[in-house]
């Protein structure tokens, strides 16, 4: 099977009105997405291809059933468009839309802790379960339905390494693009859980990258909670070290963010970690076989 | 965006925190004639978007206004840390009788904000985080909620109670601040209990937040007192993310994590990149021909590495743009092209059929970069 998204994903697209979101909805609809509706105010009656569009997610939840939301909206009223969607019950956002204020973003994780929709994104890919259903804009023809599920910062990374799974002949079973933002829906800890709880996943793929502690604090996860193997794989040994101005960040974290002081916190748990893309395909087809 | 010290302290005294009198100064003179204002000395503060400068002789006290006219002289002429200095700031030298920290920062693994006051200030604050990390308060701000009285009293009960109140008004200060200037970091290290009981920030560090600079215009004109390097700025204008490095394998990719995994396997490579360069989604001919042309500017690069994942963007598309692009800038060096994912094989069958003398099409990005190693060797 597959986690967040699946056959029974009903969609409904916030900005499918917009250029990108008209785009990006009909290949998800090509895909084999339910898509059921869009969302944009003052267009409400219109409709793309056949797809009604609602002026607000209340209205087009009660008259198609959606449980699920994308969003294309523009960074000034993106945060806005996943509370409205929380507030009309949507039980999972991704939220494409890149440039989103840290600000607007704390208030909206803060308020998502009070409901029952689960956030992925900001600025990201996307999820998708191959074979069921495609939510976002991983290039659905690079992904096979199989038993590892994948889970990355970074959305090309996504790309290139689902490719090289595909190539050898690994299927997924889900690929989740949390998105590098600061303040973040669902993370490592949060989709690796999703994992090791899903029946139909064997293995797992968790790709980072400088910058945070997520990757450190998925560390200490996988020692407690994770059953199933995972390999990883870190981009940014060489990125150019961020300037940094004040002494809160390291204080808060105590971690140095580096890719070596991530790839040394997951190693010392058991994982493996990979140091190239195509790496990371070679250990999870050794691992599979053996 | 990262602010100098006297944007942050402009800030600051915006919003009503205490800061000491202070002039910016780009030459000598003007530091010395701010020493005799403020009684003949001052404290002489070089401007970089980096911190420790206290440690790296980026602060002097200075005691006569000819000492404060050297002080400038010698930053304004040796920059700070490989920073470029174009001014520095005098400040009255003040009578400290305690030295603290605060801070209130965007903590990226609650998604709120945390607020942290230490009577230690001014020492080196991260030894003291690890060492005696009791030492430092910590409160959790919901973002709902906003910072409340029990936050601020907790907070200022790691200092003297004749510095209490007066903390309790900057820390209160700054997160409105924050709040209202979208700032993702404001730290005041030393915050001071001077002689005459005041409470005082000797020291801003505010970042604001790049994705809330739309709301801020007058921050717009504060971007524009950074020096940039031009190459970067043309790429910045051309909306690509450009960083120069110091190797000689130019890099061009579509997709941050896949250009920062492209210096990491160019440097297992045993080559060294020369730029970060993500073209983004859109690999146009446009984009290609800037890019190139950005790239080629740099005099260390001697070979070019193109790494392209065509998901959405099929190889095809990319493969005739890189070769438009090529009919309008002159490759003075080899170009290695790697091109997998959608249509990859139609791309490549492109690329080989141009026969263009300058380009090597290769098929994965380990091999690729072993090739663009192999060719930055030879060319040196
Ligand atoms: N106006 C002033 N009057 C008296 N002393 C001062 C003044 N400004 C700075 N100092 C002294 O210089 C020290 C370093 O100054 P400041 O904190 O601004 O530099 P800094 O290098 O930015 O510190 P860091 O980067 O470690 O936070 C202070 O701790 C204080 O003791
Ligand atoms: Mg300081």
């Amino acid at each position: 099977m597959s986690v967040l998204v699946d056959a029974d994903t009903k969609l409904l697209v916030q900005g499918m009105t917009g250029k990108e979101g008209t785009f990006h909805t009909l290949r998800n609809r090509a895909y084999g997405t339910d898509v059921v509706a869009g969302v944009t105010p003052g267009k409400g009656g219109q409709d793309i291809e056949g797809i009604p569009v609602f002026d607000t997610v209340a209205e087009a939840v009660h008259a198609t059933g959606a449980n699920t939301s994308m969003i294309f909206v523009g960074p000034r009223f993106a945060a806005e468009a996943i509370l409205e969607s929380a507030d009309a019950g949507i039980g999972l956002v991704a939220c494409i839309t890149e440039g989103i204020a840290a600000r607007d973003m704390a208030e909206v994780h803060a308020y998502l802790e009070g409901t029952a929709t689960t956030l992925v994104g900001p600025n990201c890919p996307g999820v998708i379960s191959p074979g069921l259903a495609n939510v976002g804009i991983i290039p659905g023809e690079v992904c096979v339905p199989g038993r590892v599920g994948f889970v990355s910062r970074s959305g090309t990374l996504v790309y290139q390494i689902v490719y090289e799974l595909t190539s050898r002949g690994i299927g997924q079973s889900t690929c989740i693009g949390m998105g590098g933002d600061p303040v973040h829906g669902i993370g490592f800890i949060e989709s690796l859980a999703m994992f090791e709880g899903d029946p139909d996943t064997d293995l797992m793929i968790m790709t980072g990258e400088i910058g945070g502690d997520d990757e450190e604090r998925a560390a200490s996860f996988i020692a407690e909670r994770v059953a199933k193997p995972v390999v990883a794989y870190i981009a940014g040994f060489e990125a150019p070290v961020g300037k940094r101005m004040g002494h809160a960040g390291a204080i808060v974290t105590g971690s140095s963010g580096t890719a070596a002081a991530k790839a040394e916190a997951l190693e010392a748990v058991g994982v493996q970690v990979a140091r190239t893309p195509s790496e990371v395909a070679r250990l999870v087809a050794d691992r599979l076989a053996g | 965006m990262d602010l100098y010290e006297h944007m942050g302290k402009d800030l600051f005294r915006a919003h009503g925190i205490p800061t000491p009198a202070g002039r910016v100064c780009g030459a000598p003179q003007e530091a010395a004639e701010a020493a005799r204002a403020f009684g003949g000395s001052a404290v002489v503060k070089v401007q970089v978007q980096v911190g420790g400068r206290g440690k790296g002789g980026g602060v002097e006290l200075c005691r006569s206004p000819d000492a404060a006219a050297v002080a400038a002289e010698r930053m304004l002429r040796d920059g700070f840390m490989g920073h470029v200095v174009d001014r520095v700031l005098a400040e009255e030298l003040l009578p400290i009788a305690q030295e603290f920290y605060t801070s209130i920062v965007l903590d990226r693994s609650t998604g709120g904000y945390l607020a942290l006051m230490t009577a230690e200030g001014g020492v080196d604050i991260e030894t003291l985080a690890r060492e005696r990390p009791e030492t430092i308060r910590r409160v959790q701000v919901d973002p709902l909620l906003g910072l409340r009285s029990y936050h601020v009293r907790e907070l200022t009960g790691a200092l003297p109670v004749a510095a209490r109140e007066g903390a309790a008004d900057v820390v209160r200060k700054l997160f409105e601040l924050l709040w209202e200037r979208d700032a993702t970091l404001v730290e005041v290290n030393p915050l001071v209990l001077l002689d005459d009981g005041r409470v005082i920030a000797l020291d801003a560090k505010v970042t604001v937040d790049d994705n809330a600079l739309p709301r801020h215009p007058d921050f717009a004109a504060l971007a524009q007192e950074f020096p940039i390097d031009p190459v970067e700025k043309r790429a910045k204008d051309a909306g690509l993310q450009y960083v120069k490095l110091d190797g000689e394998v130019g890099i061009i990719g579509n997709g941050a994590g896949l250009v920062m995994s492209t210096l990491d396997v160019v440097a297992r490579a045993g080559a060294k990149a020369a730029n970060f360069l993500d073209i983004g989604g859109g690999a146009s001919a446009d984009t290609m021909a800037t890019s190139l042309e950005v790239i080629l500017s740099d005099p260390a690069v001697r070979c070019v590495f193109v790494n392209i994942f065509g998901g959405i963007t099929r190889c095809d598309v990319v493969a005739n743009g890189v070769l438009e692009a090529l009919t309008r800038v002159d490759a003075t060096v080899p170009i290695v092209l790697r091109l997998d994912g959608t249509n990859a094989e139609e791309g490549r069958r492109i690329i080989d059929g141009a026969r263009h003398p300058m380009i090597v099409s290769v098929p994965t990005m380990d091999e690729a970069a072993a090739e663009a190693a192999r060719l930055s060797r030879e060319a040196a």
